[in-house]
């Protein structure tokens, strides 16, 4: 018997009090937790996906929509550009580097991306067994495409068009796969790559047939989707995108404004959520001293008799600050068990659509400081009520039955 | 063993008590007998020192207690007094069981769960011990009562009313079983009661 079997024994005593307690604590806790997770991995894979790319550049369009579909390959592109524009600009001086992206097609809903291994390099992929696409048609794909699709080195498949699976399979050119990546932690993992070459094939042949009784002559204008651009000097990011926005059939986007207009957009959200939370602890925090505060008033007598056996008002204060204790410990635990839970739904939809997984499941520091705070939460909640213990008069109290 | 001299105690200019001088040996049991505001109860409380007298000194054992600091005073109360009140009170929380034990645990010594099992036995609620406090009887629980000022084996038992809310049959029950368990472990017995029924039952006798 001590004094955490007496706390608990209490607590289970006034079952719906603590349960109602524990919850919110649990609540307010869970979602401060969750957006914790959610802003670093959401952070962490934004940062590692954009290192090395100043500028990219795709058709004329919405400059974020560029970036989520040629970094990100997120959401639809925005239409095809030149060959030629790009090449353009890589003759650029200020231009260090341009890898030309072309997209259009899927495999069981992972892209079919058609680049050089400069796309390779960027991302720092290796790879895991084969080797890198060289002739058209052979791609190198990322890990979870092996998974996922169950493919093997030397699996021939077909694409369908567009960028879901349900797209029109291009059934009489079949893909062959030479290689597959090692996990790399960036977008190279759900992305199926392959010479520019195989793209230009693929619906060049289609053009053909379709245009079977048109001009001969026809020429074809090679076009890409977009180019991922580095820059040689820190100076071309003031006068290049301009340029390029108002003399060219080019749209230019920088991703670290474009992703930071979206997370202020985001931000808004985040913050509201915060906000709630807090408050939500807050009110578990009051929820707590409501609950010792009627219990030790039912008590009173209780409280009286203990005294008169010999407990010390110190130890009976310490009773009740334990009360308050093990609530918040549990409801920091349940908290954080329930942001986990949180965490694993949302990776499973994100998985499911965007092909990015969200599954650091490990403790942050930052939620020591949250635990520090609940059971500060807990403490006081628990400590004034407490207090009246020192002003129990145990003749008085006894006297009055 | 009980000694005390010259009590009294005052809650306010208007209430005044003036208390005899109460002499109570080991083995002994004494029966003080009184109206409703005589002061019983601040007696029982100064006994049991949970008031500190105004006057007057209070000898338990052979300590001299009306000097002793709270401290040593809440230490002494939980190893040698062993209360009994009027109405059963405890700890809701906590099994009967867990109830007896407690007094072990606030008096510093290790619960006794085999003490606890005999004392059930001899009171008659053993089978009861695991259940909680208010599935039990009146009578049930007034003799858990009784239980529990037992657990530390003290000097000295105080009843305050102990069979005021009991029948004829449970209240003949209680006082015999008070006096069997004190003569057992050799404490002082001091019974304080307005309930007449009890004036034969106890040889010697104050009347407040």
């Amino acid at each position: 018997m001590n004094l955490l079997d007496l706390s608990w024994a209490n607590l289970k005593d006034k079952k719906l009090n603590s349960f109602l307690s524990a919850l919110l604590l649990t609540l307010g806790i869970g979602i401060i937790s969750l957006l914790l997770l959610l802003n670093k991995q959401l952070d962490e894979q934004f940062r590692r996906n954009l290192k090395g790319i100043d500028m990219v550049v795709g058709a004329k369009g919405s400059p974020l929509q560029l970036i989520l579909s040629s970094v990100y390959q997120i959401d639809a592109p925005t239409g095809n550009i030149p060959l030629e524009e790009v090449d353009k600009l890589a003759r650029n001086p200020m231009v260090k580097s341009a890898i030309p992206l072309s997209m259009g097609d899927n495999y069981y809903g992972f892209r079919i991306v058609g680049t050089t291994e400069k796309y390779v390099e960027q991302f720092g992929g290796e790879l895991e067994s084969g080797e890198l696409f060289a002739n058209s048609m052979e791609v190198t794909i990322g890990y979870k495409v092996a998974e996922a699709a169950g493919l093997k080195i030397g699996d021939t498949f077909a694409g369908s068009h567009g960028f879901d699976q349900e797209g029109d399979a291009h059934g009489d050119h079949l893909y062959k796969v030479k290689g597959i990546f090692k996990p790399s932690g960036s977008v190279l993992d759900q992305l199926i790559l392959t010479p520019l070459n195989s793209v230009w094939d693929i619906h060049a042949d289609h053009e053909h047939d379709a245009a079977a009784e048109e001009d001969d002559d026809h020429e074809e204008v090679r076009e890409v989707t977009s180019a991922l651009i580095t820059f040689r000097n820190p100076m071309a990011m003031m006068t290049l995108p301009r340029m390029i926005n108002e003399n060219t059939k080019l749209q230019s986007a920088l991703p670290s404004i474009e992703i930071n207009r979206l997370i202020e957009l985001l931000g808004v959200g985040i913050e509201t959520l915060r906000a709630l939370a807090i408050l939500i602890m807050l009110i578990a925090g009051v929820s707590v001293f409501v609950s010792l505060y009627n219990s030790l008033k039912e008590r009173k007598y209780e409280m009286a008799l203990l005294l008169s056996m010999g407990a010390t008002r110190t130890k009976l204060f310490l009773l009740l600050l334990f009360e308050g204790l093990l609530l918040a410990i549990i409801g920091f635990v349940a908290g954080i068990a329930l942001s986990r839970l949180g965490l694993w739904v949302f990776s499973k939809t994100a998985e499911r659509d965007f092909h990015y997984s969200f599954r650091d499941f490990s403790v942050l520091p930052e939620e020591f400081y949250l635990l520090g705070a609940a059971i500060l939460v807990g403490i006081l909640a628990a400590a004034l009520p407490s207090l009246g213990i020192y002003r129990i008069n145990i003749s008085k109290t006894l006297a009055e039955d | 063993m009980l000694e005390t001299k010259g009590l009294t105690y005052s809650y306010n200019s208007t209430r005044k008590f003036s208390f005899p001088d109460i002499t109570c040996q080991n083995n002994q049991s004494l029966l003080i007998l009184g109206q409703s505001g005589k002061g019983k109860t601040t007696l029982l409380h100064l006994l049991a020192l949970l008031l500190k007298p105004e006057t007057g000194s209070i000898k338990i054992g052979e300590r001299e207690v009306t000097s002793m600091d709270p401290t040593r005073l809440a230490r002494l109360r939980a190893e040698e007094i062993g209360i009994v009140y009027q109405r059963a009170h405890f700890v809701n929380a906590l099994s009967v069981e867990d109830n007896l034990v407690i007094a072990n645990y606030l008096a510093g010594r290790k619960p006794d769960r085999q003490r606890a099992a005999y004392l059930a036995e001899q009171l008659g609620f053993a089978d009861h011990l695991q259940k909680r406090t208010f599935q039990m009887s009146q009578g049930e629980q007034q003799r858990v009562s009784i239980a529990r000022a037992l657990m530390n084996a003290p000097e000295l038992i105080l009843a305050d009313e102990p069979t005021s809310s009991l029948d004829d049959l449970n209240c003949e029950r209680v006082i015999h079983l008070l006096k069997e368990q004190s003569a057992q472990i050799g404490a002082s017995l001091i019974v304080v009661t307005h309930d007449q029924r009890l004036k034969d039952t106890f040889k010697d006798r104050v009347f407040l």
